[in-house]
């Protein structure tokens, strides 16, 4: 298969590990190559945490190269502007969580926080395409990852790769009410509109 | 993924996704591995928790979290000369407090065999430097495997473990960051599981173990003639591997995850040369590498970190009067950071200018840095709040290793000097030497006082030094993973009675110790104060369970319910204390300037009330989930 590189970004405590770990396991379930290598240890403390996954590549580094990623998902809004620049390709996609977890700068008042807007301006810049997704009913914010999940799932955003592979996935890695409820806002998200 | 620790235990050969941390596992399982050690520090914590997803009682072998690298090594090679495999695993600092004793083994005759897992760390991605640990295999005359990927390093392990016990002699598997948690699909084998022979099979005639005089030298003479014995099989390894280009004018050598890198590169590279990809780097395979040069006009070495195969291989052609055009470091920077497919980009277009095409450099984020910091609820922040208040602009702080380093940055810049783990007691006293006018405050977490803080201490009490230690005690190893230590109630295989940091200290011949809970700040302002008048080494215990921790197993509980503050907008005054001074992470402003508290971020410690002088932060009664106020 063609390559197919996504850059997963996000702030240590939002649940990108899982969600990388699921993606992986989705294109495994689907035949798909696939290496991918996650930011471990002191930067999960609150700091930038990433996540690379290659679909395709065999004999080569799991690292997404800078401004190659086909896909970049973003759990939080100025994560999602760093990814933007530092690993988007042009003519890609780019799915952000629409939430944003200030750093110290933002919540000194040094910087601003992106707006959504902001961020689909820079979008458009770079000839990225944008998806920005807020669920307004989600009960337990540690799902948001699952909230892009659905989406990725429903607008087919990583080629070769389906629901059923999705949730076989999940199956692999959760079990019980986790489990249960993962599923849940995954399948709202792919009914919604 | 759901049930690893059966996965790994399984009879029959498997494939399956993991990271190179949990492949090692499987493959101390199907290799036979007794006793397993080591201290947490990434890149290998991961190693331990595949070890504990299997339960104590079904681990086929022995396992614990020792103390510190140095006696994590010694346990390891005590039960190896006892007849055991043992393997030790530690990250890259680790080896540099275990080095007295790790440059010993080299000497040793090792009946058991045993396996040192290296974690290096390119990029310094968790750790204080990014020293290169292929020096120690020079220096400890130990042969070092290099694995690129998962696949390699469960296969080199394999490979390290029989040669170990064939040879009895140690054996190091040197990983890097990005390999440890690199993940792939790996078939591994299956399992015979061998009954244990239980037998002390330590035979000092075996030895000689004492290596003092002229044994020393005798051992010193075994060991290089061993060294020169795996060279042999270091030459014929399917781990070397020759990728042929058809390329006589270009040739790179390298290893490990620069390799890969280099693959990735040379896919749409404008030429590409033959790759010589070295499975061992310790003891190298010089005929190979000669024949290499031999047949190569120009060979590029490319290596991670410090040119430590570029010289022997340029000593080797000198040697054997080879006229190849040997390329090594070209700039400084070659020295520095991991080598990631951009580098290795720029690297082989210093060599060779054109021969790949450069991305176009991305633009810088607009945005300032997100460096890591204290939890929401973390006591240290409570701790760190009160004392600053304790201190005058010019006292001295030293840090330590740990979650307590995160003082460092702003707001708080508590702790603004760091060696190692625990260091700070001895930096302190140093500090408080000639110095009448400006009070030393030292850092430790509980974790590292049992690992390198006791000396320091001692040498505290001994020596009459003048300074304050302050214990950031929360109970577990918090930054690495939360691991149990001495002081937290249970090891690796079950409950054990915590040590008492103050009966510890009261031993050492401390007089003066104090424990506070961190969040009561008054308190704990009120005894650094105390601490700081007196005369000679004062303890302060700043004592809060890691929060994070404590969190996540109350979500685990039945019926558990998060609580939360909230900004009382009538009262808030925008003192800011809560942003600019406390600055936990929940506190954020919206686009008016107002504070909200951040409702996935705060999780109801109540920490903050404290800190707010006009009494505007509240616990929140009405259950709620969203936001209070909002920036986008």
């Amino acid at each position: 298969m063609r390559r197919f590189d996504i850059y997963l970004t996000g702030v240590g405590g939002q649940g990108i590990g899982l969600l990388s770990e699921v993606i992986i396991r989705a294109g495994d379930h689907a035949g798909l190559p696939v290496s991918g290598v996650d930011t471990h240890g002191l930067a999960q403390r609150g700091g930038m945490v990433v996540s690379h996954v290659r679909f395709g590549a065999l004999r080569t580094t799991p690292l997404v190269r800078l401004g190659s990623a086909d896909l970049v998902i973003a759990l939080e809004i100025s994560e999602a502007m760093r990814a933007l620049h530092s690993h988007a390709r042009p003519g890609g996609t780019l799915v952000f969580y629409d939430t944003a977890w200030q750093t110290l700068s933002a919540r000194l008042g040094k910087e601003s926080s992106p707006s959504r807007e902001d961020l689909e301006e820079a979008c458009r810049k770079k000839q990225v395409r944008p998806i920005g997704i807020r669920k307004e009913d989600l009960q337990d914010h540690r799902m948001q990852n699952m909230v892009l999940l659905g989406r990725i799932t429903r607008d087919e955003l990583i080629p070769g790769i389906g629901k059923e592979h999705y949730e076989k996935a999940m199956d692999d890695l959760m079990a019980g009410s986790m489990l249960e409820a993962n599923l849940k806002v995954f399948r709202e998200m792919l009914e919604g509109s | 993924m759901k049930a690893l620790g059966k996965t790994l235990l399984g009879r029959d050969p498997f494939e399956e996704i993991v990271i190179g941390n949990t492949a090692l596992v499987r493959a101390m399982v199907e290799s036979n591995v007794r006793v397993a050690t080591t201290y947490p520090g990434s890149p290998t914590p991961e190693i331990a928790s595949a070890i504990l997803s299997i339960p104590a009682a079904e681990r086929p072998f022995y396992f614990e979290y020792s103390t510190n690298e140095k006696v994590a090594t010694e346990v390891a090679f005590g039960a190896s000369i006892n007849g055991h495999l043992s393997c030790v695993f530690f990250k890259s600092v680790g080896l540099n407090v275990a080095a007295d004793s790790f440059v010993q083994l080299g000497l040793m005759e090792l009946p058991g065999g045993m396996i040192i897992v290296l974690g290096d760390d390119p990029g310094a991605n968790s750790s204080q430097n990014e020293q290169d640990n292929r020096h120690y295999t020079r220096l400890s005359c130990i042969p070092a495997f290099e694995p690129a990927d998962p696949r390699e390093a469960y296969e080199m392990f394999l490979e390290g473990a029989s040669l170990s016990v064939l040879r009895k002699m140690p054996v190091i598997i040197r990983l890097t960051t990005h390999v440890c948690h690199a993940k792939q699909k790996v078939s591994f084998g299956g399992w015979d599981p061998v009954h244990p022979d239980r037998t002390p099979r330590f035979d000092p005639d075996k030895g000689p173990y004492v290596p003092i005089a002229g044994d020393a030298l005798a051992l010193k003479r075994r060991s290089l003639a061993r060294l020169e014995e795996i060279r042999t099989y270091s030459e014929n390894s399917p781990f070397n591997v020759l990728t042929d280009n058809g390329n006589r004018d270009k040739g790179v050598i390298t290893a490990g995850l620069p390799f890969l890198s280099l693959m990735d590169v040379l896919e749409e590279a404008h030429e590409r040369p033959d790759i010589l990809k070295l499975g061992m780097i310790h003891p190298i395979p010089r005929s190979l590498i000669r024949h290499f040069l031999e047949t190569h006009r120009e060979v590029k070495v490319l290596e991670e970190l410090d040119d430590v195969l570029e010289k022997e291989i340029k000593a080797l052609a000198y040697d054997s009067r080879q006229d190849t055009v040997i390329h090594g470091k070209k700039e400084l920077e070659d020295w520095v950071g991991e080598y990631t497919p951009d580098k290795v980009a720029r690297v082989l277009n210093n060599t060779w200018p054109g021969l790949v095409d450069m991305l176009e450099a991305p633009e810088r984020s607009p945005l300032a840095p997100r460096p890591p910091q204290m939890c929401p609820g973390c006591g240290h922040r409570s701790a760190f709040h009160a004392i600053r208040q304790a201190l005058k602009a010019e006292d001295i702080t030293v840090a330590d290793i740990g979650c307590h380093t995160l003082g460092y940055l702003p707001p708080y810049r508590m702790g603004q000097v760091l060696l190692s783990m625990g260091h700070s007691t001895g930096t302190g006293s140093g500090l408080s030497l000639f110095n009448d006018e400006r009070k030393v405050v030292a850092f430790i977490g509980d974790s590292t006082l049992f690992h390198a803080g006791l000396p320091g201490i001692v040498n505290a009490v001994f020596n009459r030094h003048n300074l304050t230690l302050v214990v950031m005690e929360n109970g577990t190893t918090a930054m690495t993973g939360h691991q149990d230590h001495p002081g937290s109630g249970a090891n690796a295989n079950g409950p054990v009675e915590a040590l008492s940091i103050e009966a510890l200290l009261e031993g050492l011949g401390v007089k003066s110790i104090r424990r506070v809970d961190t969040y009561s700040q008054t308190k704990l302002l009120q005894a650094v104060r105390e601490a700081l008048e007196e005369e000679g080494l004062s303890v302060v215990i700043a004592s809060h369970p890691c929060m994070l921790k404590f969190t996540r197993e109350q979500r685990r509980k039945e019926g558990y319910s998060q609580r939360k503050v909230r900004i009382d907008q009538d009262k808030c005054i925008r003192v800011m204390e809560c942003i600019s001074e406390f600055a936990c992470p929940s506190f954020q402003r919206d686009r008016d300037g107002n504070i909200f508290v951040h409702p996935e971020l705060c999780i109801g410690d109540a920490s903050c009330i404290q800190t707010c002088p006009t009494h505007a932060i509240v616990l929140d009664t009405e259950k709620k989930d969203s936001w209070e106020g909002e920036g986008s």
